[in-house]
């Protein structure tokens, strides 16, 4: 296949993480028991009528505020109307030609990625679809779960400023980087309460047109974005190629068979008469609510990953990883703040423990990072650094913190395992081992290269066996050195 | 502006707002909304150039309520009203059209 | 006819007990019921309890209040927890709501009876209560007309002596007409002082809930008790009630009143309501008033723009009636086919009619001609009244062309039926505030109302202009 090149906006359906819901005090709450987080107005009973979340607006400003968005002085809700039965009034409130925020754009390895607007809109029921095949059309019949219709989302819509799924999913880390550290969003994918539909288009590099586009529908995972992407973007050109047309439509990701298929059907020909929505009053962002806002902001993901790599001397990719995975961060800084001075543990050092050591028994476990205390890594660190136990011993004293819940110094003292550093004691141990073994010491004198270094290492070992495998093996080294040396 | 509303525009309008009209209905339908229509048209006599339409007779603006959850309805009164239900959900024939 | 109020004080003082007030009225109901059918539903069990409850306070010296033992009727298209609510439609019958509107629990806690729920043109649309699915309304002073709508069955039980009091509502005109065709006084307030919330809605911008009763102290005490903020609407203004009661006999003295000609001056009225609105005119000039005439140009287009936005926001508001989660349902094959048929089944021709003329109004390449342009001359209206209100406190006019209609006059001629709120829809577009009060009689001696209008929260006024007008009337 040729090369080509591909255009790609993406809508992010972002679940923003507030107690109750956006039109009503229902808990705002995933994975409860089927229709038990439902109430007359997110059911959309007959006369129910809608109160806006003041969380889910000031939500919306603050990734405003993170996303270079700016705020017009009014905005006002609509209503989409079309049928499905997710949707409890058969309209969703949402936002169109005055949404909440407008023209930003977030900043991608340099590149500025353009940000059209990010809006409020309530989410929708859940249907299963019951039957043979499963998937919706082979379904006999489908079972709706109100407990997520009206639960607060916030779409972000970009512009077609991507050129690829790896910079697509680049963008989508971003994203949920600067949404987890604003704090509107748990930003789990699994969960849903990050839902993606990508724009894709292809053209002929260099051309500046804009293809016909597909919207591929509910990705929901960075795997499924770029596996989506990349298929979409081959089957346009392809088609392109053949001389056939590309048809604007929504398309569906299939994960099974690796394609995204189809999504037309002859009967709909959408028309979402938009129009202000007459329950609710425009809202009309002040000046003191922009200013909590603005007072209230954290530290956004790009300036977090610079001051990491200037003030602990990491790399842009070690930044990188604290700043995307949630929590990891906020641990290495509690970490880095627990060291202390006279042990000579640095700041690296403790990134070095929670990218390799740490960051893998989450990764495993899927547990949090909290479980071990970041003060607990602080003086694991510590320990290591002032030579107390070796890098081994430290692994192993870890994984018992971590199954143990027990302070690293505790575990050290208890099993004794503290490593041999005192000079005195190594240089009167080096001196038993080579009275006692005075030709090997005579053979590494006078042995060629290959010959010293057999002669060292077994030197070396007799050494670590009188002090019980805890010697400091610098220490050892420098004295068996200087003890060969002199005579 | 009056439009002449065509037996197709009724069909097409009936499948929007999701009425199974009768050929009767979609017959009567075009004569009256035609007449309703043509009526309504007078809006257009009045020079609206540079007014602004009003959605609201009140002037209000932010109105919000606290995020504060709260229980609702007991999920057994929700249940009890629905024509069909399985699992302790609604339960609808299979869905044809794809969620926009 | 005894005043709410009358049984009201009564009732606190012990001198007599809701319970009896109740069971005359159910007597009432008997004799005539059968004739009127204003009720969808009698609650006597209901009402009894809530006698016993208020005569049980009484007892006890609890303050049982304001409106104690005073039988209430409530248009079917408010919810009331558990029992049935149907907006007078097939689509809703058999549902019950699992909570109850403000307005209820406002009446209730005042010690009102809710006595039942009253018919109405299916979903409020309708100007004659023949449109409900479950039979019309008859007018109480002549039973082969209507009782007007789409509050007929409201309107009518006050008339019919079944309730002292009643609640409507009003989108354009479903309070203040049928008042008018009844004889009883019947008011609109200002969009926002009355709760939404638990009004099964029509036009959500329109929609305003309001008293009826034989008399205009009755309806202020009514109104001062329904009236006030409710944080469950985000469309209610944030005022307490207004109070009403303690002025209402200030006197018009000075006021300044117009007359709007395009109001009163219309194609088709008949004189005698002509001369009606001419009289109470003469009648508060009588009480110290300063009386002109006042010319609201863009009124005309009221019933042009009302029926593109009613109907739009009606087809947005009615979608939820779909057979998925209550009410009827219809099978079909799959879901699409499933809404389709349960709508066709359970909505009627006139609600059909609405949703197919609002859906249109709102569809691509229709929008700006129709609905955009109407919420524009709704802005010219708002404009209009806005200024005729710097030169006048009130203004009066027709509330109704005629008087109350045989029953089939107008089924056939959609828009016929629609230009009976040709006075009463620029109130509903502008918010403001106004009522109908009964004054004189015109052909075949049937009851004749005179419309008081105001400006925004401008309440207290037009209930002294309302009562100088009774007064003047003779009653």
């Amino acid at each position: 296949m040729t090369a080509h090149e591909t255009v790609i906006g993406l809508e992010v359906h972002c679940e923003l993480a507030t107690a109750s819901k956006m039109f009503c005090g229902c808990p705002n709450e995933f994975g409860d028991e089927p229709n038990t987080n439902v109430c007359p107005v997110c059911l959309g009973l007959p006369g129910s009528l809608p109160v806006l979340n003041a969380k889910a607006v000031e939500y919306a400003l603050r990734v405003a505020e993170a996303l270079n968005l700016r705020v017009p002085e009014r905005s006002v809700f609509a209503r989409k109307n079309y049928f499905y039965p997710d949707m409890p009034k058969n309209y969703q409130t949402s936002q169109y030609d005055e949404p909440i925020t407008i023209d930003g754009g977030l900043d991608i390895d340099g590149v500025r990625v353009g940000i059209t607007r990010a809006h409020l809109e309530e989410d929708t029921g859940k249907s299963q679809h019951v039957g043979v095949g499963g998937r919706i059309h082979d379904a006999d019949f489908s079972l709706v779960d109100y407990n997520r219709a009206g639960v607060p989302l916030l779409e972000i819509v970009s512009e077609p400023d991507l050129r690829s799924a790896e910079q697509a999913k680049r963008y989508v880390e971003e994203l949920r980087a600067t949404l987890l550290a604003v704090g509107v969003s748990d930003v789990k994918m699994e969960e849903g309460s990050l839902r993606i539909d990508a724009n894709v288009s292809v053209r002929a590099p260099g051309s500046s047109d804009l293809g016909t586009r597909a919207e591929i529908k509910n990705l929901n995972s960075l795997r499924s974005l770029v596996r989506a992407i990349e298929h979409e973007s081959d089957r346009q050109w392809a088609l392109t190629q053949a001389g056939e047309k590309v048809v604007q439509e929504t398309r569906h990701w299939d994960e099974e068979s690796g394609r995204t298929i189809s999504g037309r059907s002859k009967e709909e020909a959408h028309d979402y008469r938009y129009f202000p929505e007459p329950d609710l009053v425009p809202v009309e962002p002040t000046q003191e609510m922009g200013d909590r806002v603005r007072a209230s902001m954290p530290e956004l993901p790009a300036a977090r990953r610079a001051r990491y790599a200037e003030q602990w001397g990491i790399s842009a990719e070690d930044a990188r990883i604290l700043v995307d995975v949630p929590g990891l961060a906020d641990y290495a800084e509690r970490a880095v703040a627990a060291l202390r001075d006279g042990d000579g543990g640095s700041a690296k050092d403790v990134v070095n423990w929670v990218r390799q050591e740490v960051l893998a028994y989450v990764n495993e476990t899927g547990l949090s990072p909290a479980l071990l205390a970041p003060e607990m890594l602080a003086e694991l660190v510590g320990l290591v650094a002032s030579g107390t136990i070796s890098r081994q011993q430290a692994k192993d004293v870890l994984a018992e913190s971590l199954r143990e819940e027990r302070w690293p110094r505790t575990i050290v003292e208890a099993r004794g395992i503290a490593q041999v550093s005192d000079e005195g004691a190594i240089a009167d141990v080096v001196e038993r081992v080579l009275a006692a073994n005075g030709g090997v010491a005579k053979e590494y004198r006078a042995g060629d290269e290959a010959a010293k270094k057999k002669k060292w290492g077994f030197l070396m070992g007799q050494v670590m066996r009188e002090l019980k495998g805890q010697g400091n093996a610098q220490v050892i080294n420098r004295i068996l050195e200087q003890r060969l040396a002199d005579e | 502006m009056a439009e002449r509303i065509t037996r197709a525009d009724v069909e097409h309008v009936a499948q929007l707002a999701r009425l199974a009209l009768s050929e009767e209905e979609i017959g009567s339908l075009s004569e009256e909304l035609g007449a309703i229509l043509e009526y309504a048209a007078q809006v257009s006599a009045l020079d609206t150039h540079d007014v602004p339409p009003t959605a609201h007779p009140l002037p209000l603006v932010n109105v919000f309520r606290p995020d504060e959850a709260r229980a609702g309805v007991p999920r057994d009164e929700v249940l009890a009203a629905a024509p069909d239900v399985q699992e302790n959900r609604f339960r609808v024939p299979r869905i044809l059209g794809e969620e926009p | 006819m005894i005043a709410a109020r009358r049984i009201a004080a009564d009732v606190r003082s012990g001198a007599r007990s809701a319970r009896d007030v109740l069971e005359e009225h159910l007597d009432v109901i008997n004799g005539r019921e059968p004739d009127l059918h204003a009720f969808n539903v009698v609650l006597a069990d209901v009402a009894r309890d809530a006698a016993d409850a208020v005569d049980v306070a009484v007892a006890r010296g609890d303050d049982p209040g304001p409106l104690a033992g005073v039988p209430l009727a409530l248009k079917d298209n408010m919810c009331t927890r558990g029992l049935p609510t149907t907006c007078s439609s097939r689509i809703l019958e058999g549902w019950r709501p699992p909570y109850d509107a403000t307005v209820v629990e406002r009446v209730r806690a005042a010690g009102a009876v809710v006595i039942g729920k009253t018919n109405l043109d299916e979903f409020a649309m309708g100007s004659s209560t023949e449109n409900s699915a479950f039979g019309p309304t008859r007018n109480p002073h002549d039973v082969t007309r209507v009782p007007g709508g789409s509050s007929g069955g409201s309107a009518a039980a006050v008339a019919a002596g079944f309730a002292p009091l009643a609640l409507g509502s009003d989108t354009g005109g479903s309070i203040r007409q049928p008042a008018a065709l009844c004889g009883v006084v019947g008011v609109k307030p200002t969009y926002g002082v009355v709760s939404r919330y638990g009004l099964i809605a029509f036009a959500s911008s329109l929609d305003q809930i309001g008293p009826f009763a034989a008399t205009v102290e009755d309806a202020a005490s009514l109104l001062e008790v329904i009236g006030g903020h409710d944080p469950l609407d985000s469309t209610s203004i944030a005022r307490p009630a207004p109070e009403l009661v303690a002025g209402l006999d200030d006197g018009v003295s000075g006021l300044r009143v117009g007359v709007v000609g395009e109001m009163t001056e219309i194609d088709g009225i008949e004189p005698r309501v002509r001369d009606a609105v001419k009289a109470a005119a003469a009648g508060l000039e009588a009480a110290g008033a300063k009386v002109d005439t006042v010319s609201v140009p863009s009124a005309a287009y009221g019933i042009a723009a009302y029926y593109l936005i009613a109907p739009a926001e009606a087809s947005s508001n009615l979608a939820r009636y779909d057979g998925v989660r209550y009410g009827l349902r219809v099978d079909a094959d799959d879901v699409a086919h499933m809404n389709a048929a349960t709508r066709e089944a359970g909505f009627g021709r006139e609600v059909k009619r609405r949703i197919m003329l609002g859906t249109y109004a709102l569809s691509a390449g229709y929008y700006d001609a129709y609905y955009g342009q109407a919420q524009r001359v709704r802005t010219l209206i708002l404009r209009d009244f806005e200024r005729v209100y710097e030169q006048f406190d009130v203004l009066i006019a027709a509330t109704s062309p005629t008087v109350a209609f045989e029953l089939g006059a107008k089924t056939t001629d959609p828009l016929a039926m629609y230009l009976c709120d040709v006075c009463t829809v620029p109130a509903n577009l502008s918010g403001h505030p106004a009522m109908s009060v009964p004054f004189g009689t015109g052909d075949a001696g049937l009851p004749i109302g005179v419309q008081v209008l105001a400006p925004a929260l401008g309440e207290p006024t037009m209930f002294r202009v309302a009562r100088a007008i009774e007064q003047a009337a003779g009653r």
